[in-house]
């Protein structure tokens, strides 16, 4: 991979590139987009069972036809893969079978057809059949100007209908059965859905083939979803990790030419998937394990403050601490609290003097609102809940580093301002 | 005394349903059938691995270690979907596709050494099983012959653990039984069964021999063991039909014995179906 066929790529001279990239580019567009419904409505398998089940239609085209004319094959494809679906809805509304074995059915039962469609017309000797195993492992290599317009055609419809639509299928995406109670035709737009799908794998089938098709709708979408809530940016970013898969995809297999375009793409899109995975912000694991650890050191100072407010409760008039008599205090801190201690140093909440602490006053206020919280909670829970006092002290634990100061207002307007909690300690104010 | 092709193409194929269709009843019951056919995608990597390490077609220690990817594509959903959070059809889409996207990458890049070719890749070469033999019988069918024999065993020795992991994993774990232990046991065993089976059948046919089978029998009858027994013989009669059905079309032998299984579940849905409505006329 030099710098060479690096130009040589991207200046796209070469028609052969050309055709590749135009092709994977649509393809990216047109399944990504149709792709994300089928992955909020949670059908993503239903997208394998269709790429499998066009096999037989593209095959009994060409037995019926005796053409290769692009169109007539989709036809085809068109047909068996709404059949297939068909074919799981009949399985599952008529018998006791889950609709993961359905699915498995269908698409094993379809493709056999297929195979031995495909194995019929190869020993008939028929012309004009050498292109039709592609339609199994894909060759993006064998793209034609035909192939493109197609697709481009199928992008559009598909860009389109979604547009149009797209109020109605967010609402099927998100609440069917409100959708259904508001009187929408659902059942005309899961048809509609289910055409594009059906639309987008025929078109698709011949780059990638039956098998890595399912990848093509499955996979961009469930990386963008780790990126974003609102439907609408998460059909953009699909579509962009989709042609940036694409793209990648047409690029490692044209700067080494024994590498398959299909299999790339479906790994780079993948590789996309962990990166999501891992980096993206909220939902990655990266950010969630932060946050999980920004909240940890929280719930950590904020229990030293408390405990150093307790020892000063205990012994009025002693101000500084030892770490000894902290750590007794809080024996489940005592990993965590050499950097506690300083993290607090450093926010001001606490000063040190010969390896003993004392709070500052804004730490002190700190401290007490800690208590408060803790001691009103457990007010709110033995008046008002009725539980006993000797059961509340886990949850006003837990709960003490969660209030904000509105419910907090709330909750000791609610008890009247008490003066003492449960255990008869005084609440500070 | 000499044995013809289509005898041991036909005991082949049925020595691949009989073994498929015990395990898939197992994988219909537990809602796992998709989990089934992702594993049967993604032992290719493994496949490919294996031929370009030994250089051979039937080494089985190689092929012990391909199937330790269809173990390791069941790990790779779980970290998706419970690590993640990715839900769980997605989670299985990513990863059998993306495992078997890098055994295609495999096998085209090392296509000098590694010996597979795309047609068996999708569907096997079951019809031409006679030509490695060991003692006069087909290597496949040894080998297929002795993982029928494990997967009996199996079964039979492990029939309690199995029922009550696969009915009731709860009332499982109060009684001790480790569910998780039957579970990566199954699913080791669907991993080692569509490597061996890979040959006769390839990687996406395997699939119908796991799941069509032991859902026609789950039409039929309520009884584990009965389910099991039909399963057996549904596969079997497949095998012989679909070879004589792939006579008359000069077609692929395992995918004809594919669309045989799947007539036979239409009629066992019509059949199932015609007795439902007969008992609700009569209620």
């Amino acid at each position: 991979m030099d710098a060479n066929t690096f130009t040589r790529f991207f200046s796209l001279q070469d028609p052969n590139v050309r055709f590749v990239l135009a092709g994977m580019v649509l393809l990216g567009i047109a399944s990504s987009t149709i792709g994300t419904f089928a992955f909020l409505r949670k059908r993503s398998l239903t997208g394998d069972a269709v790429a499998h089940s066009v096999l037989p239609g593209v095959c009994l085209a060409f037995l019926i036809f005796q053409t290769r004319n692009l169109w007539v094959l989709l036809g085809g494809a068109f047909v068996t893969g709404w059949l297939s679906i068909l074919f799981v809805d009949l399985i599952t509304s008529k018998s006791r079978i889950k609709p993961d074995a359905a699915i498995g059915i269908a698409l094993s039962f379809f493709f056999a057809i297929g195979i031995v469609l495909l194995t019929y017309i190869q020993q008939t000797g028929l012309p004009g059949q050498s292109g039709l195993n592609n339609f199994l492992l894909g060759k993006a290599a064998a793209m034609a100007p035909e192939d493109i317009r197609t697709m481009s055609l199928v992008s559009i419809v598909i860009v389109g209908t979604v547009a149009v639509f797209f109020q109605p299928f967010r609402l099927l995406s998100f609440d069917p059965d409100f959708a259904k109670a508001t009187g929408m035709p659902v059942r005309f737009y899961e048809t509609l859905l289910t055409t594009l799908t059906v639309l987008a794998v025929a078109a698709g089938i011949q780059a990638v083939g039956v098998v890595l098709m399912a990848a093509m709708l499955i996979t961009p979408p469930a990386a963008a979803r780790f990126w974003t809530n609102k439907l609408g940016v998460m059909i953009l970013l699909s579509v962009l990790f989709g042609v940036a898969g694409g793209i990648l995809g047409a690029y490692v297999s044209f700067a080494n030419n024994k590498m398959p375009t299909g299999p790339w793409v479906v790994t780079m899109t993948s590789l996309l998937v962990v990166a999501s995975i891992l980096f993206a912000p909220g939902k990655g694991v990266f950010s969630r394990w932060w946050k999980k650890r920004q909240y940890r050191n929280k719930v950590q100072r904020e229990n030293l403050l408390k405990a150093l407010y307790h020892l000063e409760e205990a012994t009025p008039g002693k101000q500084w601490f030892g770490l000894p008599e902290i750590m007794e205090k809080r024996p489940d801190l005592s990993d965590a609290l050499a950097g506690q201690l300083r993290q607090l140093q450093r926010n001001g909440m606490i000063e040190q003097s010969q390896n003993k602490y004392a709070v500052t006053p804004e730490g002190m206020t700190e401290g007490k609102r800690i208590v408060r919280i803790h001691r009103l909670w457990e007010m709110y829970l033995t008046e008002k809940m009725n539980i006993a006092s000797d059961h509340v002290h886990e949850d006003a634990e837990a709960i003490e580093h969660i209030i904000t100061p509105e419910l907090e207002e709330r909750l000791a307007a609610l008890l009247d301002y008490p003066e003492k909690d449960p255990h008869n300690k005084e609440i500070p104010w | 005394m000499v044995m013809s092709d289509a005898f041991w193409i036909i005991l082949t194929g049925s020595l691949v349903a009989a073994t498929s269709g015990l395990l898939g009843c197992f994988l219909v019951l537990r809602k796992m059938a998709l989990v089934g056919d992702a594993i049967s995608h993604a032992v290719l990597p493994g496949i490919a691995i294996a031929f370009l390490i030994s250089g051979s077609r039937s080494s089985v220690p190689m092929l012990l270690g391909a199937a330790a990817f269809g173990l390791f594509c069941t790990v790779l959903i779980e970290v998706f979907s419970k690590r993640a959070r990715v839900q769980e059809d997605a989670a299985i889409g990513i990863s059998f596709t993306w495992l078997f996207a890098i055994g295609v990458i495999l096998i085209t890049f090392f296509a000098d050494k590694v010996d597979l070719d795309q047609e068996c890749v999708l569907y096997g070469e079951i019809a031409f099983v006679g030509f490695e033999t060991w003692l006069g019988i087909p290597v496949a069918v040894w080998t297929l012959g002795v993982l029928l024999i494990f997967i009996l065993a199996m079964i039979g020795l492990g029939y309690k653990g199995l029922f009550i992991t696969t009915f009731d994993p709860e009332y499982a774990t109060t009684l001790g039984i480790s569910v998780a232990g039957w579970h990566y046991l199954l699913m080791s065993s669907v991993s080692v069964t569509t490597v061996f089976t890979f040959e006769s059948v390839g990687a996406i046919l395997v699939v119908a021999f796991l799941i069509i089978p032991a859902a026609t029998a789950y039409l039929l009858t309520h009884k584990l063991k009965t389910m099991l027994l039909l399963a057996t013989l549904i596969g079997i009669t497949s095998s012989i039909l679909g070879y004589y059905l792939a006579l008359w079309l000069n077609a692929s032998i395992s995918g004809s014995m594919v669309v045989v299984l799947g007539v036979l579940f239409i009629v066992a849905l019509a059949v199932s179906r015609g007795k439902r409505m007969q008992i609700s006329a009569f209620s």
